[in-house]
């Protein structure tokens, strides 16, 4: 079967210990987690954790199904690139003589649709989010000046399909 | 702890008292109907003894002379009863000691909650004297874990620790508790847990799926059932009967689903799996659609994936959605708990009786009775088979007894020849393979049902594996008989070696002491026999013994298990030599 990238979506209560507990399911299988982000979700009280992987639709069906098993995560979720909507963010902190002296820094600021955070004496910082080749096309063409600190997130993303998390905790409720 | 107390509760509420935390345990053990818990007590643990003596007249505490061997009993007794067992452990080495036993529970779906002692909360990740992080060393074998530093989480977090051992498909929970936690007092008052929000352990079964079953089994003309532990843990044993009977089609047990209907029964045709019978195997390959019901396809089952029921429609009934095409794509896949399942199946069933194609597992039956079974069970040769040995167990019990086998060679003939007529009354690690699991499950089976007669067969490597348990016999007075079928060897890997490793005998020779002077040592009646003209009379004294009795039975060294499908081979090339 043909590997592919997917991004795995987990709804769960926000409990101390989950984060173990489901990165030990890949950690089993042998399967590498290549994006991880945790954060609140739309429904209050509830978190979301979104996982990118690069395996097989069997791998990551099972893996799904073993995530969702877990007591406190309330539905997960897989979806291919083509069903999401996704961004990953990135920060470059950069020398701040280059705005001056080098004249393509401002251009490349300015074709790679980033933002300048913060500009001090000794270096200024860009934020950048988008699609990971985007940033990593940026880190190209910025490397050459030289990057002093880079770092980027993990991805994010929502589904074009609807997940229906919040009529399931109603049904619950009821 | 804000989500807990979103969840749904009973209206069980007691009126509210102001007691320690320790005390609030033993109080929320009482309210879950526990009045037997295994355990070893030890410095972080020491509050919740302290109670446990003072509430020993409703509460039985029994120390057993390990924590593995405390897992292991509330196993057994757990496996027999349908509840929930406990064991209780101190922190450090008496927490990680208990983990075998949780990996096992969990991978044998046994309902069980295990309640630790830990630091208090201050010396948390200080490297605090018998500190270990047992939350991270035991969640991946626990169907749930949870760490208590405050005396007022206890009584929601315990009565979510049961709920959650016991319904869907059950599996262990470890609750660890601060010391300060037990010690300190708060306003206790309980409430059963009726339900966690984002866990759903019945799932609805779905009418569609349960009519498409339906329509395959009576369409089928060679339909073949392999039944699991889902159905004695659902309680669906009738139903499965009902089924069987109405639709006349052969079953099969897996290791695990053995008694959950009678061995005699005509269309109970054996075991499935790699030391199963030869019909069952070699036929799952022929069989125009497997119903697989409570059982989740194990690799020990199944053989080689490739070439398993490939010509079959499936239809899998289970209650875990994460086993549905996990190993075995299914064509119809039923949710829900067996006896609920089965029970809407019934009615939509057409009676049948497709005897030529139970004449094939008879025909088959007769070759591997020619080859393998007379030669195990009537043996001619000088020395004792395993094989005879239950079968005189069957004969002097009635078929009634609990088997409680360990691992090894010993087990696969227990779970071949052994005789049941009651449900639960095979105990066995099947999933995990845990050597020294039978002489403390037998404790807990026996414990769990006094009035019932309670065997464990166990070879001479398990045995010395969890054999300081005789000391926990001897203290309780627990009358279980102790079977050791001795052949000097840690009899499966010799088999595998001499098929497979061109007879290197690497480790595996066992060098014995004297077992029947171990039992002595612990006041138990015992006895060794070697010769056949002893079996007979001597598992009826053993029967007949109203007290525990050891019994040592020197078997022929150099036996092999067969049918045999080797590893990662089909079922149909099963070997039968």
């Amino acid at each position: 079967m043909e590997k592919k990238w997917f991004t795995i979506s987990v709804y769960s209560e926000n409990s101390v210990g989950l984060l173990n507990r489901i990165s030990g399911i890949f950690l089993k299988r042998h399967i590498n987690i290549e994006s991880l982000n945790v954060s609140k979700s739309e429904i209050e009280h509830v978190s979301k954790f979104t996982i990118v992987v690069y395996t097989t639709e069997d791998w990551v069906r099972n893996i799904v199904g073993q995530v969702e098993k877990q007591i406190e995560v309330i539905k997960a979720f897989y979806h291919t690139d083509e069903e999401t909507i996704y961004q990953e963010s990135a920060l470059f902190k950069v020398a701040s003589t280059l705005l001056f002296d080098e004249r393509n820094i401002q251009n490349i600021i300015k074709d790679s649709n980033s933002q300048i955070v913060t500009v001090s004496r000794d270096f200024f910082v860009l934020a950048k989010s988008g699609r990971r080749n985007e940033i990593d096309d940026m880190y190209q063409q910025l490397k050459p000046y030289g990057i002093m600190q880079f770092v980027r997130s993990g991805r994010i993303a929502v589904t074009k399909s609807e997940m229906k998390i919040s009529s399931l905790l109603k049904e619950f409720n009821q | 702890m804000e989500t807990l107390k979103k969840e749904k509760a009973a209206s069980t509420k007691q009126s509210t008292m102001r007691i320690t935390g320790a005390e609030a345990i033993i109080h929320c053990l009482l309210a879950e109907g526990v009045d037997l818990i295994y355990g070893y007590p030890g410095g972080a643990i020491m509050p919740l003894y302290d109670e446990l003596y003072k509430f020993q007249h409703k509460l039985t505490h029994i120390l057993t002379r390990h924590e593995q061997g405390a897992t292991h009993a509330a196993q057994g007794y757990a496996r027999v009863t349908g509840k929930v067992g406990v064991a209780v452990a101190t922190s450090g080495p008496g927490a990680t000691n208990l983990i075998t036993g949780i990996a096992d529970a969990q991978i044998d779906s046994t309902p069980m909650v295990c309640i630790t002692g830990q630091v208090a909360r201050h010396l948390l990740g200080s490297d605090a004297f018998q500190e270990t992080d047992i939350i991270g060393i035991s969640t991946p074998v626990t169907k749930w874990n949870c760490q208590v530093t405050k005396a007022s989480e206890i009584p929601e977090v315990l009565a979510k620790a049961f709920y959650i051992a016991k319904s869907g498909r059950p599996g262990p929970v470890l609750v660890d508790i601060t010391k300060n936690a037990q010690i300190d007092e708060f306003d206790f008052s309980y409430e059963h847990c009726k339900g966690v929000r984002s866990y759903n352990p019945y799932p609805k079964p779905n009418p569609k799926a349960i009519e498409e079953a339906a329509n395959l089994i009576n369409a089928a003309k060679k339909p073949f059932i392999v039944f699991g532990q889902g159905v004695i843990l659902g309680e669906a044993e009738e139903q499965l009967k009902s089924l069987v009977e109405k639709a006349g089609i052969p079953a099969a047990w897996t290791v695990l689903g053995l008694s959950a209907m009678d061995t005699d029964h005509p269309l109970n045709v054996g075991m499935v799996g790699m030391h199963g019978n030869y019909g069952p195997n070699l036929l799952t390959n022929e069989c125009d659609v497997l119903i697989a019901i409570g059982m989740r396809f194990d690799d020990r089952v199944t053989g080689s994936l490739d070439t398993y029921a490939k010509q079959a429609k499936i239809i899998h009934f289970d209650i875990d959605p994460a086993e549905i095409n996990k190993n075995v794509k299914a064509d119809v896949a039923v949710l829900g708990d067996s006896k609920v399942t089965l029970d809407l199946l019934l009615p939509l069933i057409k009676t049948n009786k497709h005897e030529s194609w139970h004449n094939e597992f008879k025909e088959k039956y007769k070759i591997e009775f020619d080859q393998i079974i007379k030669n195990d069970v009537y043996p001619t040769k000088d020395k004792l088979t395993m094989a005879e040995v239950i079968e005189e167990i069957n004969i002097a019990s009635g078929h009634k007894a609990i088997i409680v086998s360990d691992v090894g060679q010993h087990q696969m003939i227990a779970c071949r020849y052994a005789k049941f007529k009651q449900t639960k009354s095979n105990v066995t690690s099947g999933g995990l393979g845990t050597m020294g699991f039978a002489l403390p499950a037998a404790i807990g089976a026996k414990m769990g049902a006094m009035d019932r007669e309670v065997v464990a067969i166990i070879g001479d490597g398990g045995y010395q594996m969890t054999i300081q348990e005789l000391g926990t016999i001897f203290q309780n007075k627990t009358p279980v008989k102790i079977v050791v079928l001795n052949n000097d060897h840690l009899g499966m890997v010799r088999q595998w070696q001499e098929l497979f490793f061109e007879s290197r005998y690497a480790s595996t020779v066992m060098v014995n002491p004297d077992f029947v002077k171990i039992a002595e040592g612990y006041h138990i009646e015992s006895k060794r026999i070697s010769e056949r003209k002893d079996l007979k009379s001597t598992i009826k004294e053993m029967l007949a013994s109203k007290d525990a009795y050891f019994l040592e039975v020197k078997v022929e060294k150099e036996d092999n298990v067969f049918p045999m499908i080797p590893s990662g081979a089909s079922v149909s090339d099963i070997r039968l030599k």
